[in-house]
């Protein structure tokens, strides 16, 4: 076995046993913060697609991780007040099952990040940053004034999605349905990247031009992983709500795009491990350090300095470059 | 008379008050080795440009194989069969050399949208592209990444590239440069043995290069086309000897 197998595997061993370790220690409160990086590095693995291999830096994903989790929440609070959703032209109600209300998330973040991308996407460098930043703050500020669903009191899930046999209200099997995404989420990027739509997402991030000129309709490539990364977004956003049970506009606030950004960055872009890598880390610093200082960011803005500087693929990149070595 | 593979018709490009062509008619027959020559600043990296799609003439017509392609974008030129290649180096650094000629393969060849199949393990994109790295000289060097190559085995790679998207035309923007003696002579061969089976447009400062390759020549000075004929009639020619290969022998660049 090479270390970077055995790296894998006991990673996965660890996840599959932290519920009965977190018991077995009277860590029950583990399963929530595991549950919770975990939906943050599928945040991560949404964006990095984008960013890691498409080389877009966009800085406002966190419209889809809040309009994912407002999909769930507004269905679910339709189906708890039986009012339906929409009655013209056809009646529309809530629902609380997740085999509906997540797909509905993703299918509402996909279609967001078409019109999103569509019009970003026509732009590059830092106007792009900035367009995609403007498009998350409006729709921020779109739920802040949605009086009807809270506005910026937020809106309060009566109950988590409802998922057949499973019981959502367990944490452990909660976390093992998130883990089971994520896992999947993995596997697709990692197959990805060396699949004919991830070399070519590689190439436009490496040289755009160049592809085009090699006969690439650049800009289709581009909205098309745009889209998908929406999508995955949109369904961290959905298990997020599920988690907290509750929704409010700071879900989609600039300072939560660049959480997701710097959980990428620092924990390797373009590479499939570094998102999930990224979330723990920014998880257990911002843990750590907000219990010292509540000016926590002075600290970890240095750490997060110092590690792009160090590590240009950061932290997965760095424990790789070391394993490279070895073998 | 056929009709030309490439016509470009009263091209016109300004950047405000500079005229970087001005009226530009070129024809280039299928199978030639079309040199424009001239002195910097001559607007031939503007026309190379016109022609290749990234920049939008003002005025005048880019005619392909019998199409207007003036207002056709840069993907949909490649996948006509109008490939080129750049004046710097532009190669996938972090690819294997087999990789970055793959993705040439891959952009004429089926979807691009695969997202699960290793696009590494189908054969239909590798063997064209080993094919095509054989034919530069650079079969031996497949899997090393592009940016560990030699500067002038980047460049072989480059031509393996624009090979590899099956081209009826190559725009060459200075295929030598930066190149030593020797590299430069092997680029040479590579291009002769190209020659009638795919047409170049060819765009050089090497005199040796454009004399040992070209059928004809076009000489650009101030935007304009000052003349164009086989290379004896330019070497000939009064007006050329005056504006440009005079000033070339005099001043070495």
């Amino acid at each position: 076995m090479t270390p970077r197998q055995a790296i894998l595997f006991g990673g996965l061993a660890f996840a599959l046993a932290l519920p009965v370790l977190a018991g077995a220690l009277g860590l029950d409160y583990a399963v929530g913060i595991a549950t919770r990086i975990l939906i943050l590095a599928l945040a991560g693995i949404g964006l990095n697609l984008i960013l890691g291999y498409g080389g877009m830096v966009s800085f406002g994903h966190a419209a889809f991780f809040g309009l994912g989790a407002y999909v769930v929440a507004i269905l679910s609070h339709h189906e708890t007040m039986s009012e339906p959703l929409m009655t013209w032209p056809f009646e529309i109600g809530g629902t609380d099952a997740a085999i509906l209300a997540w797909p509905a998330a993703m299918l509402a973040c996909a279609l967001a990040a078409l019109v999103m991308g569509a019009i970003s996407l026509r732009t590059g460098g830092l106007y792009f940053i900035m367009i995609t930043l403007a498009f998350a703050q409006m729709l921020f500020f779109f739920f802040v004034s949605l009086e009807a669903y809270g506005g910026d009191d937020g809106l309060s899930l009566f109950a988590r999605s409802s998922a057949g046999p499973l019981d959502l209200h367990d944490p452990a099997q909660f976390y093992f349905l998130v883990l089971v995404f994520v896992l999947l989420a993995l596997l697709a990027t990692a197959r990805l990247a060396n699949a004919r739509f991830g070399l070519a997402l590689q190439g436009i991030r490496d040289n755009e031009r160049r592809m085009r000129a090699l006969g690439f309709a650049t800009t289709r490539t581009k909205l098309a992983a745009f889209v998908i990364s929406g999508a995955i977004v949109g369904l961290a956003g959905a298990l997020m709500a599920n988690h907290t049970e509750f929704v409010n506009p700071s879900f989609l606030s600039w300072q939560r795009s660049g959480e997701i950004l710097v959980i990428v960055v620092l924990g390797g872009m373009g590479t499939a491990l570094g998102p999930l890598i990224g979330a723990a880390v920014f998880f257990v610093l911002e843990e750590v350090l907000s219990q010292w200082t509540q000016h926590w960011m002075i600290i970890f803005g240095p750490i997060l300095v110092l590690a792009v500087l160090f590590a240009k693929q950061g932290l997965w990149g760095f424990i790789e470059s070391k394993l490279d070595r070895h073998d | 008379m056929t009709e030309p593979l490439l016509k470009i018709t009263g091209l016109t490009k300004a950047y405000g008050a500079l005229l970087a062509c001005d009226g530009v008619d070129l024809d280039i027959r299928r199978g030639e080795v079309h040199a424009v020559i001239g002195p910097n600043g001559a607007g031939k990296t503007t026309l190379i440009g016109q022609v290749a799609g990234e920049l939008r003439p003002d005025s005048g017509q880019v005619g392909f194989a019998g199409r207007d392609i003036t207002r056709l974008p840069v993907p949909a030129r490649s996948i006509l069969g109008l490939a080129r290649s750049f004046q710097i180096t532009s190669v996938f650094p972090r690819f294997s050399a087999l990789d970055n000629v793959a993705l040439a393969v891959q952009a004429h060849a089926g979807s691009g949208f695969g997202f699960w199949a290793d696009a590494r393990r189908e054969t239909a994109l590798r063997e064209p592209a080993l094919a095509c790295l054989e034919r530069v000289g650079l079969a031996g060097r497949a899997r090393v990444p592009a940016r560990t190559l030699a500067h002038g085995e980047q460049r072989q790679l480059e031509l393996a590239m624009a090979l590899a998207t099956g081209p009826r035309l190559v725009l060459l923007d200075e295929p030598t440069a930066g190149m030593g003696r020797e590299d430069s002579a092997r680029m040479v061969d590579l291009l002769a043995g190209l020659k009638g089976e795919i047409a170049m447009l060819l765009v050089e400062h090497d005199m040796d290069a454009v004399f040992a390759l070209a059928d004809r020549i076009s000489v650009m000075v101030g935007g304009r086309v000052i003349a164009t004929g086989a290379p004896d009639e330019v070497r000939a020619n009064a007006q050329v000897r005056r504006a440009y290969l005079g000033e070339d022998e005099a001043a070495p660049c």
